[in-house]
């Protein structure tokens, strides 16, 4: 297949690495630190998901508006 | 072997997603919403063969060039709009996957007003004694 497919990985890698540093930094008592890491993550794989769909809705255009 | 990778694809995500879930389900939620992309950018090549056989189709008899585009449109409006709506139903947001979908069958009658104006203009020229007048 043509497409990155390795983005979807790459997210869900993102998840897990995020999900255990929250885990470590709450067991030192940091939970504003964990709240922090968590939204930053969030917003990178929340930007990287916008790129795709931006792709997707750019092809669906041209495919359905094409005329 | 396209259908083995989209299958292979699907199941990979599920799982990742379900391992996902018990940490952050934010997290799962976008790896299920990227898959989805996925598999429609796939797909969307098929689409494009599929469409393209239909214009022809509508060049080779003739039919109004407006008419064609409408319908396109519609399917398109019609795919977009269901992606949208199982993504927010996913998220468990049941009521706005309703007004999504609510908004692309509205937009859809819209879209075909020039085509039911035509309809019915027909159906009136058929009958004599009522549209000819």
């Amino acid at each position: 297949m043509s497409l990155d497919v390795n983005t979807i990985f790459q997210i869900a890698g993102i998840g897990i690495i995020v999900a255990m540093i929250q885990t470590v930094l709450k067991q030192m008592g940091k939970d504003d630190w964990a709240q922090w890491v968590t939204l930053i993550g969030f917003i990178v794989i929340l930007y990287m998901a916008a790129t795709l769909i931006d792709d997707l809705f750019e092809k669906i255009r041209q495919v359905f508006l094409y005329m | 072997m396209d259908i083995l990778q989209i299958v292979g694809l699907g199941l990979a995500v599920t799982f990742l997603a379900l391992v996902l879930k018990e940490k952050n389900p934010v997290f799962a939620l976008v790896v299920s919403l990227v898959a989805g992309v996925f598999i429609l950018l796939m797909m969307v090549d098929q689409i494009r063969l599929v469409m393209d056989m239909l214009k022809s189709m509508a060049q080779n008899a003739h039919l109004n060039n407006v008419y064609v585009a409408t319908i396109l449109k519609i399917i398109g409006i019609a795919y977009i709009s269901e992606f949208g709506a199982q993504i927010a139903k996913d998220a468990g947001q049941g009521s706005i996957a309703g007004k999504i979908e609510l908004a692309g069958k509205l937009i859809i009658l819209v879209m075909a007003i020039p085509i039911l104006t035509a309809i019915v203009e027909t159906v009136m020229n058929l009958m004599p004694q009522m549209g000819g007048g």
